[in-house]
């Protein structure tokens, strides 16, 4: 909803002329309802930015969030809510700080009366009202994106690929494996195998307390890959049920190694590599 | 913004050539980077787009490709759609079976196609030439 | 036509792809590959696929192609760098590539052609009916 042109300009007098009552009237009923979690001189400051925003935007004409001349009014805007989504304040708080202006704004129009003030209120109010819509959105994006961040986060905390030997390396899965996180952990565990140069990888299982079908399937199509790629993966710590779930859904391992403890599977690695050169040393001596 | 790519414009490209095979390989390598789709789905997609390229040459007799970039209002994705007017495909079911061709391929070119994307989508019949569809979504 | 140049470094040959290669291309580089292990006598191959973005199943079957004539040849094919989102995409696409030995790296790739060999060589002198003799060392 676009505030007209003339009503603009009235907003923008009203208040650049009483820029001090209204920030801190404003600032006064925001900081009830927060309760001291954001001091007032940090709260005044940043209604202030936004105060001085709308008389910026109101003195060049109609004043619309979505057009291209509210971009500053936009961006303040969006700065006090991601600001305040990331220091934890409630939405609703967040909402209220732009809509506390209303009651602000009541006062001074009470106080000077006149003809048209009622439309000239309703008319402002409906522009609050937008704006604070527009803090509530903002709001969520930021929210949503924090999420998003610390899904990822959390992705990359649960992966780590580790080296064990020269030309080892293992990834210890723990926890339950969905198939985005099977995809994700595999790619780092190929990947890795090429920035290391390493020959030999160990997957081990033992912190994972249930295999499905899909799962079993990513482990199986990592395997094929690396060796694709010139890599032999070893398969550790397969719990009882797990041999049970892979038996009972028909699960081909193949020619797949598989050791029951990470310290077999290493063993297994080691000898594969180093029990080959002593032979070959012996021959040669011989 | 995407740069180079509008979102809902298709990019066509003529399939009569070997060479015109590595392009459309090149094309949709070009939207897929655009629609921000990962490193290894970006891989299947060409990959696919590489084998059903070849099957509209060798089989439809050459033809023509469009890539779009699509948007389902959650995710973003790439649209490839083969067209050729060739004699079409008689036995689909068999035609989409591993390991069988006709062209003396390994037979992998339609099915495996199929693994690797998310939508799969084929009209043909005898003689009436063969429309194939398919869509990858970035995760 | 681009070619793809193959380059003698000792006892074997290297063939570094660079380029996206049209199917003329790959059908050429393994025309070239049999002649010039017959002209050099090299008894091994090794193929560096880094370059590489995707592997789809032409491409595939001539890698297979080319080991099986350099094993006729009496020369080891090793492929080496492979991506792993090619690697993932060559497993989902059903391209399992037997016979081809692989190596992460063109490093890796020499060490198994040189343990090939003296295997091979340690054979010829313990058993004497061992001219024949295949090594069936795996990595």
């Amino acid at each position: 909803m676009a505030l007209g042109a003339e009503a603009s300009g009235r907003l923008a007098a009203l208040l650049r002329d009483n820029a001090e009552q209204v920030t801190k009237r404003w600032t006064e009923i925001v900081a009830a309802s927060l309760r001291g979690r954001l001091s007032q001189a940090e709260l005044r400051r940043q209604l202030e930015e936004l105060h001085r925003a709308l008389v910026a935007t109101g003195e060049q004409g109609t004043i619309d969030l979505d057009t291209e001349h509210a971009t500053e009014l936009r961006a303040v805007l969006a700065e006090l809510s991601r600001g305040w989504a990331r220091q934890g304040f409630s939405a609703t708080e967040t909402a209220i700080a732009v809509f506390a202006l209303k009651d602000a704004l009541l006062e001074l129009i009470e106080a000077r009366g006149g003809e048209g003030a009622l439309r000239d209120y309703v008319a402002f109010a409906g522009l609050i009202d937008q704006m604070g819509l527009f803090t509530f959105e903002s709001f969520v994006r930021t929210r949503e994106s924090l999420i998003a961040d610390q899904a990822e986060q959390l992705l990359e905390l649960s992966t780590p690929v580790v080296k064990l030997w020269e030309g080892v390396v293992a990834v210890p899965l723990v926890g339950t494996l969905d198939s985005a996180r099977a995809q994700v952990v595999m790619e780092r565990l190929l990947q890795t195998l090429v920035d290391t140069g390493s020959p030999y990888a160990i997957i081990d299982i033992t912190g994972v307390p249930a295999v499905d079908t899909q799962v079993a399937q990513h482990i199986l199509k990592t395997v094929v890959a690396a060796r694709l790629m010139g890599a032999d993966c070893i398969i550790s710590g397969i719990r009882p049920q797990i041999a049970q779930t892979i038996v009972a859904l028909g699960i081909e391992f193949g020619d797949i190694a598989t050791k029951a403890s990470l310290a077999d599977a290493l063993r297994h690695v080691l000898r594969l590599s180093g029990v080959e050169t002593a032979r070959r040393q012996s021959r040669r001596d011989a | 913004m995407t740069a180079g790519v509008d979102l809902g414009h298709p990019q066509a490209q003529a399939i009569q050539s070997d060479e015109d095979v590595v392009r459309v390989r090149q094309l949709v390598r070009t939207v897929a980077v655009a629609a921000k789709l990962s490193l290894v789905d970006q891989t299947k997609l060409v990959t696919a787009a590489s084998e059903l390229a070849r099957n509209t040459l060798v089989y439809g007799g050459g033809g023509t490709v469009e890539v779009t970039t699509v948007d389902n209002g959650r995710r973003r994705g790439v649209r490839i759609l083969f067209a050729d007017s060739g004699p079409g495909i008689v036995d689909l079911d068999l035609a989409l079976t591993d390991g069988y061709t006709t062209g003396g391929g390994l037979g992998l070119g339609l099915s495996g196609a199929r693994r690797l994307v998310d939508e799969f989508e084929i009209d043909t019949g005898a003689g009436k030439g063969t429309r194939v569809t398919v869509t990858k979504w970035a995760r | 036509m681009e070619r793809v140049p193959i380059l003698k470094i000792g006892d074997i040959l290297l063939v570094s792809i660079q380029v996206d290669m049209s199917d003329q291309t790959a059908l050429q580089l393994q025309e070239d590959l049999a002649e010039r292990i017959v002209a050099t006598g090299s008894h091994g191959v090794i193929i560096d696929i880094t370059a590489l973005d995707i592997v789809d199943s032409f491409v595939g079957r001539m890698l297979s192609t080319i080991a099986s004539i350099s094993k006729v040849l009496d020369a080891e094919t090793v492929v080496v760098g492979m991506r792993p989102a090619v690697a993932i995409t060559l497993v989902e696409l059903g391209l399992s590539l037997n016979g081809i030995r692989t190596a992460l790296n063109v490093e890796r790739g020499m060490e198994l052609i040189a343990a090939a060999r003296s295997d091979e060589f340690e054979e010829d002198d313990q058993l004497d009916d061992a001219a024949d003799a295949e090594t069936t060392a795996s990595p």
